[in-house]
C-alpha cells in the first residue's frame, strides 16, 4: 500500500477494523519512509509488490464495476458501443473489398477472418492504452489516498477483459452465421488473447510513468496506433514475402495476433516460435519492468500531480 | 519521549520542489531513472535549479495516543509533512518513522462518480480507503445516519448540494480506525449542526488512542482537542510547545507586521504614533483573562492642532474576523490633537471575550464627515488566557462570555 516505504514491517499490518472501540494493536507495526530507492531492498520490493497486489483485489473490482456501471448507465446503446466499432469497420472493408478497392485475400469467409482481426486488434490497442487511461484518471484520488496503486491496473486489466467479452458475443453469433466447422485449437484462443492483452499492457504499463508526465505520450500512442493497425496483418494475411514480411518480423504483435486468428479459424499456424518469444519477452521481462518502474516511479509523479 | 510511546517521527526531513513545470517534469524523468539506478539515500540533498525546500530540515515526535496541531501560513510546508507521512510522496532528506497503519481525514468522497447513486459510491469510497465489503455491510446503517441524507442514499450523486456530498464522503472516511491519523481542514463540512457532530466524532477518535496531527487554520478549534502545536513557516518547524504561545506565533507570521500598517496620506497631518496595551502601572500588558479592563494608550502627533478629532477602535478576531467597533463620537467624547502630540487612554472593561488572540484596529479622523487621517489595522494585539473554555462540557465556549441567569419558571 505504501509506495516510498523502505524498510521491513515487523510484521503485516493488521486489516483496519470497524469498531468504537480502541483498534491499536497490540503488536506495534513500523513503518519507515527513507529517501533510498526500493531497489535497494529487492527481495522485500517484490514482497510489497505481491502483497499489494492480493490486497488491492477488492478495490480493483469495486473500481471495475463502478467505471462499467458508469459507463453504461448513461447510455441508450449500453453494450453496444463495445460492438459496434468492430461491426462498422469490418462493415466498411467488406464493402471496400466487394467494390475492388482492396485486394485482400483469405483463407475461408473474408468477413469473418477480419471481423476477428479488428476484434483481435482493438483488444491490443485497449491494452496497450488502459493503464496511462486508467492511471491518468485516477490522479485525484493517486494524489490525496495512499492505496495499492497496482490496483488501477488490475482494474485496467479487467476492463480490457470485458470489453472483449462484450465483443466475442459477437464473434460467437458470427461463428454460428458463417462458419460451420471450428478448429480444436480454438480452445488454445483464450491463452492466445491473454498473450495479446500481456503484450499490450507490458509495454502501456511501460509508458505510465512518462504518460503521466508528459501529455504528449497518450497522444502519441492514439496516432501510432492507426498506423499500427495497417503495419499488423488485421485486414490482410501475412505476407511471406520480403519486404511485405518485415510486418511480422519487426512488429511484435504480428505472431501474436496471427497466432490467436489462427487457432480461432484455421487449426495450424505458421507462427508459433515468434508468438513464444515475443509473449515470453513481454510477460517475463517488460511486464516485471513496467510494475517495477510503476511503483518506483509513482510518488514522484505523484509530487507532480 | 521513550521510542516506544513514539506515535510519529521525523528526523531531519526536507522536501524539495521546483517552481518551474517544464524544470518539475525534467526532473520527475531523471529522478524515475535515477531511482530506478538503485539512488542511496544521500543522493538528493543538494537544490537543482528553480528547486526550493518546501520542507526544510524538520524534526517533531508525537506520542501513542497524543494529537497535535499544525498550523502556520499557506505554502508552509504542512500539506507536504502530511503527505510524506502518509507515504504519497519521499522525503528527500531524513526518516519518518510510524507506528502502525496511517490514515486520513483530508480529502473526502475520494472516488465518487456522479453517475451512481450514493449507496454505491460508499462502496467504492470505502475500498479506496481500505475498508473492505463486510466492515462497509455491518456498518452501512451507522453511515448512513451519520451521512444524514435519507432518502437521497439511492439518488445519483450529482443530484446532491456539494454539502451532501462532503457529509457522505466524511460518514465513510470517519469509520476508519488506523493508529496515526491525519486531518487537514476537514471541519469546514456542512452545516453547523453536522460540523459539531464531525467535530465530536473527531475528539472520539482523538481519545481513543491514535497519533494525531490536525492541521487547521482555525485555531479556537484546535484548543478544543490539543494543548501542542507544530507552527511552520517557509517549510521550517518554527515552534514547538503550548498551543498558547504557537497561537501567537502563528498570528505574528499571519497578520501585517504591525509597524508597517501605518496609512498616512500627509506628513504633515495628525498621525497614530503609537498604540498600546498596558497595566495599571503603566507597563506593557498582552496577556488577559476575561473579565479584566483592558487599557488602551493612543499617541497621536501631529505638526498642525486638530480640532474635534474622532476615534474609532475595532476589536478583530483572526479567526472570526470583526467583532466590534466603538467611536469617540458614541459617548459624546470630544478632544482636539495638539502639537506636538496627544496621548488618549480608551478603557475597554470587564472583557467578554474568551480565550484566544485579538486585534485592535484604529483610524483617525478629524472633525468633518470624510476627514480621515490616519488608520493602523492591526494596531496591536492581546491574548485572552483564561479561564479555559470547554465546548463539549458544560462550560462556556466560542469568542463571547454571556451574562446570563437560569431560573426554575412556574407551569
Amino acid at each position: 500500500m505504501d509506495a516510498v516505504e523502505s524498510v521491513q514491517r515487523d510484521s503485516e499490518l493488521p486489516k483496519q477494523r470497524l469498531s468504537e472501540s480502541v483498534d491499536v494493536d497490540d503488536t506495534p507495526t513500523w513503518v519507515v519512509y527513507t529517501p533510498e530507492s526500493p531497489l535497494r531492498h529487492p527481495v522485500r520490493l517484490l514482497r510489497h509488490m505481491i502483497r499489494d497486489i492480493v490486497s488491492g483485489r477488492e478495490l480493483a473490482w469495486r473500481l471495475f464495476v463502478r467505471n462499467v456501471k458508469a459507463q453504461y448507465r448513461q447510455s441508450v446503446l449500453g453494450y453496444a458501443w463495445a460492438f459496434l466499432p468492430p461491426v462498422v469497420t469490418t462493415g466498411v472493408f467488406v464493402f471496400l473489398r466487394s467494390q475492388k478497392v482492396l485486394n485482400f485475400d483469405a483463407p475461408g469467409n473474408y468477413t469473418v477472418y477480419l471481423l476477428v482481426g479488428i476484434v483481435l486488434w482493438q483488444t491490443f490497442v485497449e491494452s496497450l492504452n488502459a493503464p496511462l487511461r486508467m492511471v491518468s484518471g485516477s490522479r485525484a484520488m493517486l494524489a490525496k489516498v495512499n492505496f495499492p496503486r497496482e490496483a488501477l491496473l488490475v482494474t485496467a486489466f479487467s476492463e480490457v477483459v470485458f470489453n472483449l467479452a462484450i465483443r466475442l458475443t459477437l464473434i460467437v453469433a458470427v461463428f454460428i452465421w458463417f462458419q460451420p466447422g471450428l478448429p480444436s485449437t480454438l480452445l488454445l484462443a483464450p491463452l492466445g488473447i491473454l498473450a495479446l492483452i500481456g503484450l499490450g499492457m507490458s509495454i502501456g504499463v511501460l509508458l505510465v510513468p512518462l504518460g503521466l508526465l508528459y501529455t504528449d505520450v497518450g497522444r502519441g500512442m492514439g496516432l501510432i496506433s492507426g498506423f499500427w493497425m495497417f503495419l499488423t496483418p488485421v485486414l490482410y494475411q501475412p505476407p511471406q514475402t520480403w519486404p511485405g514480411n518485415l510486418v511480422l518480423w519487426l512488429n511484435p504483435v504480428s505472431p501474436v495476433l496471427s497466432v490467436c486468428r489462427d487457432w480461432m479459424l484455421l487449426g495450424n499456424t505458421l507462427y508459433f516460435t515468434e508468438f513464444l518469444m515475443v509473449t515470453a519477452v513481454s510477460l517475463l521481462f517488460l511486464l516485471p519492468l513496467g510494475l517495477v518502474m510503476y511503483r518506483l516511479a509513482m510518488p514522484i509523479l505523484i509530487e507532480r500531480m | 519521549m521513550a521510542q516506544g510511546d513514539v506515535g510519529i517521527s521525523l528526523e531531519d526531513v526536507s522536501k524539495k520542489y521546483c517552481r518551474r513545470l517544464r524544470t518539475a517534469l525534467w526532473y520527475g524523468v531523471k529522478d524515475i531513472a535515477a531511482e530506478f539506478s538503485g539512488r542511496s539515500g544521500f543522493s538528493h540533498r543538494k537544490l537543482r535549479a528553480s528547486e526550493f525546500w518546501a520542507v526544510d530540515q524538520v524534526s517533531f515526535q508525537v506520542g501513542v495516543g497524543e494529537c497535535v496541531a499544525m498550523i502556520g501560513p499557506n505554502g508552509a510546508g504542512k500539506s507536504t509533512i502530511l503527505k510524506m507521512i502518509n507515504g504519497l510522496i519521499k522525503p528527500d532528506t531524513g526518516r519518518i518513522v510510524l507506528r502502525g497503519q496511517v490514515g486520513s481525514l483530508i480529502e473526502l468522497g475520494t472516488g465518487f462518480n456522479p453517475v451512481l447513486t450514493g449507496r454505491e459510491n460508499i462502496y467504492v469510497n470505502a475500498s479506496i480507503l481500505g475498508l473492505s465489503r463486510n466492515m462497509v455491510d455491518q456498518r452501512l446503517d451507522e453511515i448512513l445516519d451519520f451521512a444524514e441524507i435519507g432518502d437521497f442514499i439511492d439518488a445519483p450523486v450529482r443530484s446532491y448540494s456539494s454539502g451532501m456530498t462532503v457529509r457522505l464522503g466524511f460518514s465513510v472516511a470517519a469509520h476508519l480506525r488506523p493508529q496515526v491519523l491525519l486531518i487537514d481542514e476537514v471541519l469546514a463540512v456542512g452545516d453547523v449542526a453536522f460540523k459539531m457532530k464531525c467535530f465530536r466524532h473527531i475528539l472520539s477518535l482523538i481519545n481513543s488512542g491514535m497519533s494525531v496531527i490536525v492541521v487547521s487554520h482555525n485555531v479556537n478549534l484546535l484548543s478544543r482537542v490539543t494543548d501542542r502545536a507544530l507552527v511552520m513557516d517557509g517549510g521550517r518547524l518554527c515552534f514547538d510547545g503550548a498551543l498558547s504561545e504557537g497561537s501567537a506565533c502563528y498570528q505574528s507570521l499571519v497578520s501585517p507586521r504591525i509597524d508597517e500598517t501605518g496609512c498616512v496620506t500627509d506628513k504633515d497631518q495628525a498621525r497614530i504614533a503609537s498604540v498600546e496595551l498596558i497595566n495599571d502601572a503603566g507597563d506593557p500588558q498582552q496577556d488577559y483573562w476575561t473579565g479584566d479592563t483592558l487599557r488602551v494608550r493612543m499617541l497621536f502627533t501631529t505638526t498642525e492642532c486638530v480640532l474635534g478629532a474622532r476615534i474609532n477602535v475595532n476589536v478583530d478576531s483572526p479567526i472570526a474576523g470583526l467583532l466590534a467597533g466603538i467611536s469617540t463620537p458614541l459617548t459624546n467624547f470630544s478632544f482636539d490633537i495638539k502639537a506636538p502630540s496627544t496621548v488618549v487612554e480608551l478603557l475597554l472593561p470587564n472583557l467578554p471575550l474568551l480565550v484566544g488572540n485579538y486585534l485592535l484596529g484604529v483610524t483617525l479622523y478629524g472633525a468633518e464627515p470624510g476627514d480621515f487621517l490616519d488608520r493602523r489595522t492591526p494596531a496591536c494585539a492581546f491574548k485572552i488566557i483564561g479561564p479555559k473554555t470547554n465546548s463539549f462540557g458544560f462550560g462556556q465556549s466560542h469568542i463571547f462570555r454571556l451574562e446570563h441567569e437560569w431560573n426554575l419558571a412556574k407551569l
